[in-house]
This record gives C-alpha cells, structure tokens and sequence, in this order.
C-alpha cells in the first residue's frame, strides 16, 4: 500500500509529490474510532471520578461564584483559530472527496489568518497568561500513573484535583502545537508556490525532492489535524466537559465546578483577579 | 530508462453501440475507462504512454450520438458530429454561422474529418509539459512548470490562472457559448443538461480538467436554442500557422442591434485561460452603446482587465484587446 503519491521529476529522480489522498479517511475513520469508543467506556464501564485531597477551607471560601479562566484576548484568539482551522480543513479536504469549488484563496487566506492568530499567541502567551500553565508537570505525570494504576485494577491513591488545565488539554495542546506547526510551516513556504499577495512566486526556492516533501508533511499535518479537531469538538459538547466548553465563551466557570475538578493550591485563583484585569495587562494566577 | 513512443500500450477495447451500452461500460469501468470519440486527442496520449487505461470505450459506432437535427427550440447536435458535418450543415451557417466558421476553422481538413464536436469541446490541454507527462499540477503534481522565470509559456494563459497557466484549445468552445448552447451530459445519477459556459472548468475548480465530465459521465448532445438564431455574429482565431493550428487565441460573438446601438450580445473569449472566459463585463458595458470603434476600443480596454502576463506571453493582452475591439466594432452581417 502506497501512502504516499510518487512521480518521475524531468530529470528522471523519483521524488514524492503528496500523501495518498486515502489517508483523508484514515484520518476521519481513526477520529471516530476514537469517539466511539471513548463515549462506549464512558457510558458503560467508567466508575465516578475520584479525586484525592481537599482544599483548606479559607482558600475555598475565597473562591469567587464565577471563577475566571480565560481572559477576552484568549477567547477570541481561540475562535480566530478554530475558524481558520476548520476554513483550512474544509477547503484542503472537501476538494478531495469531490465537493468543487474555488478553494485554493480561501486556504492562503484562513492559513495567514491561522499563522498571525498563532503569532499573537507565542508573544500573549509567554508574557500576558501562565505560559507553564500548559506544559505538563511532575504532579499530572505521577497522577497520570495512579489513574492509569487504577484503570488496571491496581489499589492506589485517587489522583490529586487538576491545575488549571488537565493533563489530556496540555497532552492535546502539545500535539496541536507539532502538527499546527508543521501545516503552518509548510504552508507559508507553500504558498511561494502560488500567487499570493505575500511573496514573489519562486518555484525554485528548494529541489524538487524538498518541495514534494515538505508536501507530504503539509498532507500529513492536515490529516492528523483531522482527527485531533474531531477529538477536541467532541470533547466540547461531551456533557461532563461543558462548563469548560462554556468557559471559552463566557471566560469564567463556575465555583461548583472548579471545587469539583481543580485544585486551588495548584490553580490559584486570586480574589481579586478578574477577566477585566487581565485584559488591561496584569498579570494573575492562571 | 527509454520511453517507447508510438507504440499503444495494450487495452481492451470496447465498441457500444448504443449510448446506453456506453454508459454502461463507462459506469462500470469508471476511471479505468477511456473515452475515444475521433481520436484526436486521445491517440496522443496513449501514444506516447503518457496515459495507459484499461478499456477504452470507442463511441464511433453510436448512431445515436451522430447527427444534426432541427428541435422546436433550435439545433440538436449529436457529441459525435464530425466538425466537417458541422461546418458544412445548412441549417448551421444560415442560422448559426459563427459556429460553422468555428468548426472550419479548426486544424485542418483531415482533421475535422475525424474529429467531432464533441471531442472538440472535450479535449485536454495542450501545455507541452503537461502532455510530456511531467507531474505538473494538472497531472496531479505539485508544480507548474510552465509557470516558471525560464519555463517556455509562450501559448500559455493571461488570466483566470491558479497554479496551471494550460489553456483551453477549443475553438467551437467559444462559439457555443456565445450561442447559450446547452450540453446535454449522462452521469451516474442520470441526465444532466449545463449551460456550455459551465461545462467548462478552470484550476481553480478542478486542477486536472477542463471540463466537468468525471469518470463514468458522457457528453452526448449539444443543444443550441433559436435564441441567437440568425444574429450578427463574429469568430476570429489567430493562430501560428493559419493552414492548421492550434488557437493562441480566439474569439466569437452574438450581437443583435437596435438602430446602431448594441441590444444584446455575448462574447467570449478562448486560450486566454484554462477555460472560455464569457466577457460579462464586456457585455454589460457595451448594452446599449453605438457598435463603433470607441465601443470597440473601451470593450478591448475592459476585457484584458486584470491579465496577468507570463514571461514569454505578453503579446496576449494586445492580442485580446484587439480581438475584443474588432469582435464589438467589425462584427460581420451574416444573415
């Protein structure tokens, strides 16, 4: 089975030209797969999360009604990106499967959309939010092996309440970031391959070989994001995960739910902080 | 690794006689088929290896597909018409002239003997990389070499291009369009009939074709209605080589006046794209004015808005402008 499309250069190498285009489906049916069976354990073999620890009671009763978890800038930030995710999927993927139209300015456009959405959020984020807040740490690694324990029958200690993001986000978020920059960085080059009202055209920028590469990898990041977009729309609108769905809409969850899910030593919620400081530049405790 | 030229690659070849039987064949084979209507075309690519199908479905034994017939509402053309029989029918020149000088002015005699209409329309690109079988985008490719600082582009398009600058060689393409012919298309899910503007397709749309047959889909007839019946028309071709060859450009025109004031019109234009490009603005511009030079002058202007010339194809967009100017302003009485 051929996973990639080869071609004859004039000059007579063999060189790579594209993924084989099956591997759309690959990508569609590995993201359902995933659905099917997740929402399968969910419904019929996952026992009640259980948490280890509980907060001291003065910081618990400082928690505020709405807890403030992504300020307006991350919110529009994520939205700017998923519609130029779903732009690029579905003007890369829907001409493959038959579904003409003019896709080619749309893709260039949603792309430099996506490349500065990401821009803004390599500077937002390092100065501006918690940039370690993402990256997994000692704590979701060892908890991470006590559920895996338990999920084994194994009898050890429930894991600890979550930081501000759980270990799945930051896992989702690292892969995101290796295949959106793959896409992304691919795709600007790519785009000296077409006209644009970025860059002179410049087909001769790399060697034929370099080029059909570079667009397996495209292809191969575009697949990939197939069914990683999947995954995360699907754990948007799984009932247990709404509130936090819903906190990338109204940037705050609530009190009830974050006593539930996170832990106030390792995500500390400030009384004072609020979405407004946030957006005028202060930085607070996420 | 040599290439063997001029050697057919073995197929199986299949003769329906009916349009049925074809379709048929061409459902069931579907991208392992190859439809060979005069043979033009398609003996260049399976002569040259570029192309190496499984079957190839031989449509030349279809009466049905043959023919010219009056309808109530104009002209029926059967997809396997010869260009001659098109050229020289009577009803086509005393009614619909501009496509019987489209047809005659196609390749040469022996050509149009074989060749039919609906081979005409259909054909692919001409693009000298693409028919080399290099992978280019229209071959599936990731490149344009024709589109390059050193790549020989000569023939190739001024606008409309988006990755592939191939053009359409069609010269009864045009025509028909500015006839508003309609194509009567069998597909998998039944019969279709599409304005003949939109049979054709640029690389914007679909980057491998011309047109918008897909594997198991038969062009079978071309519908003119009498709605341009006997107007003014203009067809112009230049080309290198006037005793056969293939259009650097073309362009047809309908025209009905009002005193000297243009009342209705279509005009297109053809190898300025990969597709014949219907000059709406061109049309909505001169509605209404006087049929002179200054129309003429102002719809060349208008028309070569927004060309994009390659390295070696400048002389394109004097070459449009002109044709649009004298297809406005020199339109030839015909009726």
């Amino acid at each position: 089975m051929n996973f990639l499309q080869w071609a004859i250069s004039p000059w007579g190498q063999k060189i790579p030209i594209h993924i084989a285009w099956f591997l759309i489906w690959v990508g569609v049916i590995s993201g359902l797969a995933f659905l099917i069976c997740h929402a399968t354990y969910l419904r019929f073999f996952a026992k009640e999360k259980e948490f280890s620890g509980t907060g001291r009671p003065e910081v618990i009763a400082a928690i505020p009604e709405r807890v403030p978890r992504h300020s307006l800038l991350a919110r529009v930030f994520h939205w700017v990106m998923a519609t130029s995710m779903f732009t690029l999927l579905f003007t890369a993927f829907l001409p493959k499967v038959g579904v003409q139209f003019r896709w080619v300015t749309y893709h260039w456009i949603a792309g430099a959309v996506l490349t500065t959405s990401v821009l803004f959020h390599l500077i937002h984020a390092p100065f501006w939010l918690n940039f370690w807040s993402i990256w997994p740490d000692r704590t979701d690694l060892q908890d991470a092996v006590r559920r895996l324990r338990r999920f084994l029958g194994q009898r050890v200690p429930p894991p600890r309440r979550f930081a501000k993001y759980p270990l799945e986000n930051k896992l989702f978020h690292g892969v995101i970031i290796l295949s959106g920059f793959s896409a992304i960085g691919t795709g600007i080059l790519m785009m000296f391959r077409v006209r644009t009202i970025f860059f002179p055209r410049s087909p001769y920028l790399f060697s034929d070989i370099t080029w059909g590469l570079m667009y397996v990898l495209h292809g191969l990041a575009g697949v990939g994001l197939i069914a990683l977009v999947m995954m995360h729309v699907y754990f948007g609108i799984r009932p247990e995960k709404r509130a936090i769905t819903k906190s990338m809409i109204f940037g705050w969850m609530s009190r009830d739910f974050f006593l539930k899910e996170h832990d106030p030593a390792r995500w500390v919620v400030t009384p004072i902080s609020s979405i407004q400081e946030e957006e005028r530049g202060f930085r607070n405790g996420d | 690794m040599a290439v063997i030229r001029d050697v057919m690659p073995a197929f199986e070849l299949l003769q329906p006689a009916s349009v049925d039987e074809a379709h048929n064949l061409l459902r069931s084979y579907g991208a392992d088929a190859w439809i060979l209507a005069g043979g033009l075309d398609s003996f260049d690519w399976l002569k040259d290896r570029i192309r190496t199908p499984k079957v190839v479905v031989d449509l030349s034994g279809i009466d049905e597909l043959r023919g010219i017939r009056s309808t109530a509402g104009g002209l029926e053309i059967g997809a396997m018409t010869t260009l001659t029989e098109v050229a020289n029918c009577p009803v086509v020149k005393e009614k619909y002239a501009l496509l019987s000088q489209a047809a005659e002015l196609v390749a040469s005699p022996q050509i149009r003997n074989q060749g039919t209409i609906g081979g005409n329309v259909s054909q692919d690109a001409r693009c000298w990389y693409y028919r080399a079988g290099w992978p280019c985008y229209r071959a599936g490719g990731n490149i344009c070499y024709a589109d390059t600082p050193d790549g020989r582009n000569r023939e190739h398009a001024i606008l409309c291009a988006d990755r592939c600058v191939a053009v359409n060689p069609s010269d009864t393409a045009p025509a028909l369009i500015a006839l508003d012919a309609k194509f009567v298309v069998r597909t998998v899910k039944g019969e279709r009939v599409v304005d003949a503007e939109d049979y054709f397709i640029g690389p914007d749309i679909d980057i491998t074709r011309l047109h918008i047959l897909q594997p198991g889909d038969l062009l079978t007839a071309i519908h003119i209605p009498a709605t341009w019946a006997r107007a003014q028309f203009y067809f112009e071709k230049i080309r290198d080589r006037n005793v056969w060859d293939f259009p650097l450009m073309n362009v047809a025109s309908a025209m009905t006046l009002s005193g000297d004031r243009i009342e209705r019109i279509r005009i297109v234009v053809n190898a300025a794209a990969a597709r014949p490009l219907r000059l709406a603005s061109v049309e909505r511009a001169v509605t209404g004015k006087p049929r002179n030079d200054v129309t003429g002058e102002m719809a060349g202007k208008l028309a070569v808005a927004g060309a994009i010339p390659l390295q070696f194809n400048a002389y394109k967009v004097p070459l449009m402008r002109n044709l649009v100017k004298r297809a406005i302003s020199g339109v030839e009485v015909t009726a």
